[in-house]
């Protein structure tokens, strides 16, 4: 079967390149209008990744990188689906996270914030969906920290998510945020993106029912990748 | 009832940030926690075609190099076939995807890969009527609608980094395929032509003889790179 074309992407919730409050942006995004390239197959077709390319524990954020004991912090389970705008799953796609520790430090050579590094903890995990579109990961929640951008901005609690989908037209990374954060409201990195539902749809839920008892809580956090057309009308290819 | 459109909505992109290296390339960031890391090797070692490195910088507003970006590159292979979920009819171990990072001193990013061949392009399936009249007519047609139809051999880039909202897609041409340039119904949509040449690498050589090909990408500015909405 021929690959069928994806929906256009909604750039009216997709951040703009040019977003002053956060400053960085000023200098990094072009200020030409993008070309709209119809789908050919360079943008159909994209990378796939199997078992053999990854670990099963790369998803245990709290073990794969444990070396005196588990990392400081509170322990998480991420869970959620990965579908497409057509609501159905994506199953095997590649799913990739990073993120700072409890005290808000990364594990990079360029962060010289003085929170300190958890000698347990990497800060990083992949895994593949199943058949059905699910991931989930364990961790430990990251803390906030502070950035330079205006004198005094500290980032929300966060994860950033790298998410593969079928084709490299779906390429996406995001970050999620948790639900009942105050510091979302004011980041301006989460208000780069113009609408209040998108920014909605970034704050992961807590899950009680995902819950270990005694154990770990849980957030829940559905990923939509671009959909793709269904029928593909052999008298009008052009259209599919 | 109201009628309703049951579709879900796209997630919105946010930065990958300035320490992307943790999740995508952990060995950059400076540490070493899996296996393998993914994207190291596009080609594989079975690849048909012209070995070639190609090298580069992104550039932003202010002239300065982005030296913490993070490129991904899709590639088809020699035969201008891109790999798809069941491997495909591309060589054994042909990935035709790589994760590309800086030197962060310097900025600049260099990958070996194999040269892509030209690929199919939107309309490979001409429309009947213009496929009689081939058919028929062959010497009258000049030279085969596929052809016509065909992309040049192309890198595809998507860049993501720090200030960078939703990652960036665009196209790397050879300088040595001008011809197939001319006739990219890609570069031919861009209405510029001066544009056009902001796709189009440089090609060296390297002391063994590879070829080299340099493509500077410009965020900002008066070359500005040409960025496509996918």
């Amino acid at each position: 079967m021929t690959p069928a074309e994806f929906y256009q992407r909604d750039r009216r919730l997709q951040p703009p390149a040019l977003t002053p409050d956060y400053k960085t942006s000023v200098a990094r995004s072009p200020r030409l209008s993008l070309i709209s390239l119809e789908n050919t197959a360079s943008e159909i077709t994209g990378p796939t990744f199997g078992h053999g390319d990854i670990d099963p524990i790369d998803n245990d954020l709290i073990k794969n990188h444990a070396r005196t004991g588990d990392p400081i912090g509170e322990r998480i389970i991420v869970h959620g689906r990965v579908l497409d705008e057509n609501a159905r799953p994506v199953p095997n796609t590649l799913v990739e996270i990073w993120q700072a520790n409890a005290g808000g430090r990364y594990r990079h050579k360029k962060d010289s914030y003085l929170a300190p590094i958890d000698p347990n903890f990497g800060g990083c995990g992949r895994t593949l969906t199943d058949g059905t579109g699910y991931y989930f990961f364990r961790t430990v929640k990251p803390g906030a920290y502070p950035w330079r951008n205006w004198i005094n901005n500290w980032r929300p609690a966060h994860i950033h998510v790298s998410v593969f989908g079928t084709a490299f037209c779906q390429r996406l990374i995001t970050q999620l945020y948790f639900e009942g954060d105050p510091l979302i409201a004011q980041c301006p990195i989460v208000h780069t993106i113009p609408d209040p539902d998108a920014i909605q749809q970034l704050i992961a839920r807590l899950d009680m029912n995902a819950s270990v008892p005694l154990d770990c809580l849980a957030y829940k956090f559905d990923i939509v990748l671009r959909g793709r057309r269904s029928t593909l009308f052999e008298n009008r290819l052009e259209g599919n | 009832m109201r009628q309703t459109l049951d579709y879900l909505r796209e997630t919105a992109s946010q930065t990958a940030g300035p320490y992307v290296h943790i999740g995508l390339a952990p060995g950059a960031a400076g540490f070493d926690i899996y296996r393998e890391e993914l994207g190291r090797d596009i080609a594989g070692p079975n690849a048909r075609g012209q070995r070639i490195r190609v090298e580069g910088l992104v550039i932003d507003g202010m002239g300065s190099p982005v030296k913490d970006v993070l490129i991904e590159v899709w590639q088809a292979n020699a035969d201008g076939i891109y790999p798809t979920p069941d491997g495909g009819a591309v060589e054994d171990g042909f990935r035709g995807w790589g994760r590309v990072i800086t030197d962060f001193e310097t900025g600049e990013w260099s990958f070996e890969t194999v040269k892509p061949g030209a690929v199919a392009g939107r309309h490979p399936t001409v429309s009947s009527v213009a496929r009689r009249v081939r058919d028929t007519h062959p010497d009258w047609m000049g030279r085969t609608d596929e052809a016509a139809a065909r992309m040049a051999p192309h890198l595809n880039f998507w860049l993501v980094a720090r200030g960078i909202n939703i990652g960036l897609n665009t196209r790397m041409y050879f300088p040595d395929e001008a011809e197939a340039n001319a006739a990219d119904p890609v570069l031919n949509l861009i209405e510029w032509e001066k544009r056009r040449a902001t796709l189009i690498a440089t090609r060296g050589e390297d002391k063994a003889g590879l070829p080299v090909y340099r493509f500077e990408i410009r965020l900002q500015g008066d070359d500005e790179t040409v960025f496509f909405d996918i």
